[in-house]
């Protein structure tokens, strides 16, 4: 299947034009068209099957879980608006190589239209509606860029990312629309949700899902009042406007109604909302067109006018209106980008746009000027032409209509207004540019563009004029086409030609002509009619309003965030309070049935000591190392509170991590003022007592509350599988090196990473070192005091020796790889205490960074080891071993893991604590010491 | 017993509670630190205070400890560890590079607050 092909060349075109360079011109435009083109060729070789009734599919899996198939249809629909994204594409990439100035790059504006075309065409392409939605924002980006393309104008940059903001957010209207249909018929595909129309509309949530997705499209095809982006996306270069906003991206809009045609329309709400939106646009745009002076501002609010009338004509509750609203889009297409393409040559030839600056262009242009007036003259809707046709299609519908019951005669006659005021435009833009005398005063002196540049208007007006004469000829084929697979059902009797006798239509075209020639003459006493309003700029009003949005949202984040961590923290703390304090009030009463266990006068004592200690830290906080002498006099009682509670090896952790803590904050405070300053209020102090106290309260009785309740532990698991599963007899032991591994080998990441930045945030830091303590003692004088210094060094191959024997014994007894880690770099920072870092550096000149990782690299390892074996992750294996000398010996693969824990304790802790002493030093952190020891 | 052991606990609580609100940054460090003793000792209280019982494997002994809040806070304690030594360098690291251990960010209003 070549489907995907006609989406993919595009694609793959944005890349071409990057290859060559902004020099080569030439090379570059021809290059560039060279893709599309093909996807052009493939697209024409599939048009008379498509013709002949064949829908072709081609589908690929791509998210099934959302739903989400690369797939892709063509369709009589798909067919009309490739051929429009193609063909006319082609004539833009002509267009564009002569309209880009020197300075411009053309590599990049090909390479953003190659991938606007590509968004564009997978939008009409798509099987599946969220497949629409990706390539629908995708058009919104590159649109984006191509408006923005002279970012250094700032013009530029503002209509572009207004542009983006109101098509981007009806892009997530209509995604959230997808949504609700996708839900309503259980598929994203295109086919089941076009014939699962009862199903839709029965459905309470078409409501909300034809809004949603009605507001993606009058966004995209700038339908009131989201018309505003449409006239300041003018600032993109006029070759991005002739295709983005003629041709291509406004007609997504009324594509998506075409498309969703069969499943979403036919009911009263589709036909009030379609109808009168389009109406109202167009009517309101085409008299706002008439006022403009930039002539780029006529054609796009006339741009947006038409939208409406086609946005109308698909409203409306009758086949043949869609027909004509399907032809309209082709005949639009031709007819604006050629107009647009003239505003271009005149803009490129003159050096401006303003209609009240040109005059009399006919002579120096008479080329463009004929062409101009030909296509200005089919936007009018003058016989002959195909925009004559289209438009009678259009009258002769409203007529039909039964709309608004007995005010259905506003339809027609507001028709009629709109046309009356597009033939005013059409003529007002014809005449003050290409008539009259010639102007004198522009920026340049007007002369005929280069031929190339005028080709491609010159074939679309041809169009014009040939479809206008033969239309049964030239397009009635790919209207049955695009016609079947937007109404779903067989042809209407259309008859596409010039006469159809004399009529009501046909009256109303003349009286559309004779109005607009009518007010043309007497527009000066309009412009001074609407000189009494006040100006008002859209773009000015939108960005006034995202401002506002911005500054509410700044002043809403800095009242919630006011860089207080005092503030974070009671926040914090009240929720907490109430989320747990709610739990307790749902409780019967607090004690559970358990038994409570007696109490001795050793445990009074024991809590009564670390209850005044932790009272005390607090209390005493200002003064500061007493603060932390009660601090540790804490730790140590919880240490002990483990061995009373039958955790010893707990109790052992937790007594050298407390050496390590007291040494660790010691050495901080050395740094760090000695005293905290009396600073909080009183009221603050009895907000923070109050809630301290609340919470403690809390947690008092949640705890007493959990533990006077019967528990069923999982722990019977673990005690009967320990020895026969893992080898050992400590089971605290062997729940972290093997039954829960994985934790573990996370957790001595996590400490490994902490050691780590530690080590980076001590990199260069320079702090103030007092050389007194707070009462303005000078330091003792004798800093390695003799004794400490040879007990500690008699000390180290002791605690080095009890170390490894905690190690080794670990498995079945308490201790293991945590214990036996704390124990060793505790004895070696007693090392750096007694002597000093000078004099531990000659003898520990090695960085313990690298022990850290190989620690965590050993566990990893062996981790990994049990994969070859074929076992999941961290499996571990164990075996007896009789050694001569020793005996039995018990090796397990859980050991290597622990001594990857016992490394990285001994790095991390040595990275935190002996870094932390250089900083008094010499071998303080920095880049110059680590090349030096490295 | 256990009721003791929760007044325990919640003294402890509230005592690092108090701290970890004041405004310098050692208080609160050691705040959280005290904070962490008692969340320890919460989370040991999961497996029920045993006393007198096993903490390993023996033939003829039914009386264990539960080992598995054990093993959870060992890791816990470490972590911990990891936790006070990280965020009392950052307090180093902050007051060597703006002057001030202040743990409020300079421009906020409680600040000012706290200074009168």
């Amino acid at each position: 299947m070549s489907l995907p092909l006609i989406v993919l060349l595009p694609l793959l075109g944005s890349l071409v034009p990057l290859l060559s360079s902004n020099r080569q011109r030439n090379l570059n435009a021809w290059s560039t068209a060279l893709l599309p083109a093909i996807a052009l060729g493939i697209v024409i070789a599939h048009a008379p099957g498509v013709v002949a009734g064949e829908v072709y599919h081609s589908s690929m899996s791509w998210v099934p879980q959302l739903g989400l198939d690369l797939a892709f249809r063509l369709d009589g629909l798909s067919l009309l608006f490739l051929l429009l994204i193609l063909g006319i594409g082609l004539l833009i990439i002509l267009y564009a190589r002569y309209y880009l100035a020197p300075e411009d790059s053309m590599p990049r504006f090909y390479a953003y239209l190659m991938l606007f075309m590509t968004s564009m065409i997978g939008i009409v392409m798509a099987d599946n509606l969220l497949l629409l939605w990706v390539f629908w924002e995708l058009t919104s980006l590159s649109s984006f860029l191509l408006i923005g393309y002279w970012y250094q104008q700032s013009e530029a940059r503002r209509g572009a990312r207004m542009a983006l903001a109101v098509t981007g957010m009806g892009g997530l209207a209509m995604l959230a629309g997808f949504l609700l249909i996708g839900h309503i018929v259980g598929t994203y595909d295109m086919q089941t949700v076009l014939d699962s129309r009862d199903l839709i509309q029965a459905d309470p949530r078409y409501l909300p899902a034809l809004l949603l997705v009605l507001l993606g499209a009058f966004t995209k095809s700038a339908q009131f009042p989201f018309h505003f982006w449409l006239p300041h996306a003018m600032a993109a270069p006029t070759p991005v406007s002739a295709f983005l906003h003629s041709a291509t991206m406004v007609k997504a809009g009324v594509f998506l109604l075409a498309r969703l045609h069969p499943a979403l329309a036919g009911s009263q709400l589709w036909l009030y909302i379609v109808t009168l939106t389009g109406l109202v646009t167009m009517i309101y745009a085409a008299y706002f067109a008439l006022l403009k002076y930039d002539l780029k501002g006529v054609l796009a609010f006339s741009t947006v006018s038409h939208l409406g009338l086609i946005t109308m004509l698909f409203g409306l509750d009758s086949k043949l209106a869609v027909v004509a609203g399907l032809f309209h889009i082709i005949n639009h297409a031709t007819f604006k980008a050629a107009l647009f393409m003239s505003s271009g040559i005149i803009d490129h030839e003159t050096g401006t746009r303003d209609i009240r600056k040109l005059s009399g262009l006919r002579r120096s242009m008479p080329m463009t000027a004929a062409l101009a007036g030909l296509a200005a003259a089919s936007m009018a809707g003058v016989p002959l032409l195909n925009g004559f046709i289209s438009k009678e299609m259009m009258l002769t519908e409203t007529l039909e209509s039964g709309l608004l019951g007995g005010l259905a005669w506003l339809i027609p006659v507001l028709a009629t207004l709109g046309s009356v005021l597009s033939v005013a435009y059409s003529l007002r833009l014809i005449r003050n540019v290409f008539f009259g005398p010639e102007a004198k005063e522009l920026p340049k002196t007007p002369h005929e563009a280069p031929f190339p540049m005028r080709l491609p208007m010159l074939i679309l007006v041809g169009l014009c004029i040939v479809i206008g004469l033969i239309p049964a000829v030239i397009v009635s084929g790919l209207l049955d086409a695009a016609a079947r697979a937007t109404i779903l059902a067989p042809r209407p009797e259309l008859q596409l030609s010039i006469w159809h006798g004399f009529n009501l239509p046909l009256l109303m075209s003349a009286i559309a002509l004779a109005g607009g020639v009518g007010i043309y003459t007497v527009r000066r006493n309009l412009f001074n009619f609407q000189r009494q309003f006040p100006q008002r700029n859209a773009l000015m009003i939108f960005e006034h309003s995202v401002r506002r949005l911005l500054q509410w949202t700044q002043v809403t984040i800095d009242r919630l965030e006011n860089g207080s961590l005092q503030r974070y923290m009671l926040w914090l703390i009240v929720a907490v309070l109430f989320l747990t304090g709610s739990g307790l009030l749902d409780l019967d009463q607090l004690q559970g049935s358990r038994q409570p266990q007696p109490l001795d006068g050793l445990l009074l004592a024991g809590a009564g000591i670390t209850i005044l200690a932790g009272l005390g830290t607090a209390i005493l906080h200002r003064r500061r190392l007493v603060s932390l002498m009660m601090l540790s006099v804490v730790g140590l009682m919880v240490s002990l509170a483990f061995a009373r509670f039958s955790a010893p090896d707990l109790a052992l952790t937790q007594l050298a991590v407390e050496v390590v803590t007291v040494i660790l904050l010691m050495l901080a405070l050395f740094f760090l003022p000695q005293r905290t300053p009396k600073e909080s209020s009183g009221a603050r102090v009895v907000r923070d007592v109050l809630l301290a106290a609340g919470f403690g309260g809390v947690v008092a009785s949640l705890n007493y509350a959990l533990l006077t309740r019967p528990m069923d532990s999982i722990s019977g698991f673990f005690l009967d599988n320990s020895v026969s599963g893992g080898g050992g007899h400590n089971v605290v032991n062997v729940i972290l090196v093997d039954f829960r591994g994985f934790d573990t080998l996370g957790e001595i990441t996590v400490l490994c990473i902490a050691a780590i930045g530690i080590y980076k945030l001590l990199n260069r830091l320079r702090l103030f070192m007092p050389s007194s303590d707070s009462e303005g003692r000078p330091w003792s004088r004798d800093l390695h005091p003799m004794l400490l210094a040879t007990v500690s060094q008699s000390l180290l191959p002791l605690a080095l020796l009890v170390s490894v024997f905690i190690f080794l014994r670990g498995h079945n007894e308490p201790g293991g790889g945590f214990i036996a880690g704390l124990v060793t770099a505790v004895a070696l920072i007693l090392l750096y205490i007694a002597r000093g870092v000078d004099w531990a550096q000659q003898r520990l000149s090695f960085q313990y960074q690298p022990i850290a990782v190989t620690g965590v690299a050993i566990a990893t390892l062996t981790g990994l080891g049990s994969w070859l074996f074929g076992h999941n992750f961290l499996t571990s294996a164990f075996g007896h071993f009789s050694i001569p000398y020793i005996g039995e010996i018990e090796l397990a693969t859980a050991m290597l893991f622990d001594l990857g824990v016992y490394l990285t304790v001994v790095g991390a802790t040595l990275m935190i604590l002996a870094n932390l002493g250089k900083l008094t030093t010499r071998h303080r952190p920095s880049k110059e010491n680590e090349k030096e020891t490295v | 017993m256990e009721a003791l052991y929760a007044t325990v606990t919640g003294f402890l609580a509230a005592s690092g509670l108090y701290l970890a609100l004041r405004g310098r940054t050692f208080p609160v460090v050691v705040g959280l630190t005290l904070l962490s003793y008692a969340v320890n000792l919460f989370l040991f209280s999961t497996g029920g205070l045993t006393t007198n019982g096993a903490a390993v494997i023996r033939d003829g002994v039914n009386d264990y400890a539960d080992p598995l809040p054990q093993a959870l806070v060992l890791t816990a304690i470490v972590i911990g560890f990891a936790m006070t030594a990280f965020s009392v360098i950052l307090a180093m690291r902050v007051r060597g590079d703006q002057g001030s251990d202040q743990v409020n960010d300079q421009r906020g209003e409680e600040s000012k607050e706290d200074k009168s």
